[in-house]
């Protein structure tokens, strides 16, 4: 362990990422004590005589939005929103994937071969479209996103987790484990399981990244949480026609989302040199 | 090669099987009664089972389906609720602006991810790989959304390089190709880097260094043809990639493209046009692999047909 980050501190890029997330993660939980003002409340004064939305100020950091919110206040709530739906809904997938991935790729047999058929499967349908699709028909809101990205994010992990239990499971060891007496179970929890979290560890980062920016591009397009729940792409949305007056309302929202998403992807690409045994002495 | 061809596209049939029993599958997921829709509010109960009858909702479950995928098979994707036109017409007028910029896109991720990939390979662990690599990461983790909204700031309102969107000209259509396309770009400078480097490892490139060839020779001569290929076989995939793509980027520059029609009818909640163009997407995505799959043995020799 202290190996592992003894080697990830060299990667900077990496470390930088993380000291991001954790900004990120302190900005987030802490929104209700640093933001100046309530993300909802709508201010007299937050807007120009003629209606428009204010330019960042020393009152509004960031500027308001075009209802005359406060933009500052309501991005800090915007982080909760998007780690929120970031972890839950990208750990659901990861879970689901690895159980499916591993039992597909060591069970094998007909459920095995029925899973990864499903998996070909969910790889036709454009993850964007199919979310899309999903959180039209049912009701948008928060849990549904959550579920909508889950449904879509659990495949590549499954396949990606299947490939490495295929190679695992045709090692000598897991074959003397077997020829010991040892149940499924056991070799599955006690013998395969640690030579996957390596794997699972870098893609439930990666996987983050990935996450974020689907959430941002579903409530960019009006379906994603719904107001008055704060989130970085549906203040883009509703600024959208404001924007070359206002460029202020796209741009701080818009360098949120790709600061936390760039953090999450150069993390999971620090872990994984540090994790992969293959990669180690390249570079 | 011949069987070969024949599996794949047997398993492509099954997919797009798959995807027909999905998308039937999510219909009936839909609230709303689609009875109700048609007959209104104030419809008698035998208007009503007349238009069940009608639409076939009193059938059984496996025939509604022979039937769904029979209309699928021809073509025929439903009415939209909201514009009272054929959805398969509506999405066919919609395509050739989509494949354009599809096409134009492929065009700028190469031009951006080859060279981007190939410098970082020759200059490997030193400051250009790192500050290319980084940039890869900056590409595909930027909004395409935002990108393209700060494009169409910067060189469409600031400097008027570019209209500020719509369709008709090659300006038209460089902000929204180099918005759908930078982020495969970067993704492409990383699969470039990689394939480059496995390649210089091989024996023959150090006969050719041996000889004294100036390095940008080797990597320009010897390097790059072998390197490239298993690279350009890949771009029957991003056909899939792009078509999540085009439904942000199209809205953005005013494309009339079926991202815009898409754009639409998820404003105003016409799920006819999204289950339409879902299944048109995921037809471009199995047809996208199987040219890919068919591709691939093609340029590398090495890959064994199963």
């Amino acid at each position: 362990m202290r190996d592992y980050w003894i080697r990830f501190r060299r990667d900077q890029l990496a470390l930088g990422g993380l000291v991001v997330i954790m900004i990120f993660i302190a900005a987030a939980v802490l929104a209700p004590a640093i933001a100046p003002y309530n993300p909802s409340e709508q201010f007299f004064d937050g807007l120009t005589l003629e209606g428009s939305p204010l330019a960042p100020n020393s009152r509004f950091w960031f500027g308001t939005d075009t209802n005359g919110r406060d933009q500052f206040s309501r991005l800090l709530y915007g982080a909760q929103t998007s780690l929120l739906i970031g972890i839950v809904a990208n750990g659901i997938a990861v879970f689901v994937g690895t159980c499916l991935g591993v039992v597909a790729g060591y069970l094998r047999g007909f459920l095995g071969a029925a899973i990864m058929r499903f998996t070909d499967l969910m790889m036709a349908f454009p993850p964007l479209l199919l979310a899309i699709a999903l959180a039209a028909i049912l009701r948008p809101g928060l849990n549904i996103v959550i579920l909508v990205i889950a449904l879509v994010n659990w495949v590549q992990v499954a396949r990606v987790i299947y490939a490495e239990t295929l190679a695992l499971s045709e090692r000598e060891y897991i074959e003397a484990a077997r020829a010991m007496g040892a149940n499924t179970w056991r070799i599955l929890w006690r013998h395969l399981l640690p030579h996957l979290v390596p794997t699972i560890i870098v893609y439930a980062t990666l996987g983050i990244a990935t996450t974020v920016l689907l959430e941002s591009m579903l409530s960019f397009l009006g379906r994603g949480v719904q107001p008055p729940t704060p989130a970085w792409g549906m203040m883009i949305f509703e600024s959208q026609s404001y924007f070359l007056n206002a460029p202020w309302l796209v741009f701080i929202p818009g360098a949120a989302i790709l600061i936390l998403a760039l953090a999450f992807n150069l993390v999971g690409d620090g872990l994984r040199d540090v994790l992969d045994p293959t990669q180690r002495g390249r570079n | 090669m011949l069987f070969y061809l024949g599996k794949r596209l047997v398993a492509s049939l099954f997919i797009l099987l798959g995807v027909s029993v999905v998308t039937f599958g999510l219909t009936f997921m839909i609230p709303a009664d689609p009875v109700a829709m048609i007959a209104g509010r104030n419809s008698t109960p035998e208007l009503r089972e007349q238009i069940r009858h009608q639409i076939g909702l009193d059938k059984s479950l496996p025939s509604q389906y022979a039937g769904y995928l029979g209309r699928l098979v021809r073509g025929d994707l439903g009415k939209s609720y909201a514009r009272k036109s054929d959805v398969g017409a509506l999405i066919a007028s919609r395509l050739p602006p989509t494949l354009l910029l599809m096409l134009a896109a492929i065009v700028a991720e190469l031009l951006i991810g080859l060279p981007a990939g190939i410098y970082a390979a020759a200059r490997r662990g030193r400051v250009g790989d790192k500050v290319a690599m980084t940039l890869s990461f900056l590409s595909v983790s930027t909004p395409q959304f935002v990108l393209g909204l700060t494009l169409l700031y910067l060189f469409s309102y600031l400097l008027n390089w570019f209209p500020l969107g719509g369709y008709g000209s090659f300006s038209h259509i460089v902000l929204p190709a180099l918005t759908l396309g930078l982020a495969g770009g970067g993704w492409y400078s990383r699969m470039m880097r990689s394939s480059m480097i496995e390649v210089l490892r091989n024996d023959y490139i150090r006969t050719a260094r041996a000889k004294g060839m100036p390095e940008w020779q080797v990597i320009m001569n010897n390097g790059l043809r072998n390197a490239i290929l298993p690279i350009v076989a890949m771009i029957g995939l991003d056909v899939g990639i792009f078509m999540s793509g085009v439904v942000v980027v199209e809205n953005v520059f005013g494309w009339p493209g079926i991202g815009q029609l898409m754009w639409q009818a998820i404003q105003s909640l016409d799920i006819p046009i999204i289950m339409g163009v879902t299944i048109v997407a995921a037809l471009f995505i199995v047809l996208g692999n199987l040219i890919a799959d068919m591709i691939a043995p093609l340029v590398d020799p090495r890959i064994h047909l199963r």
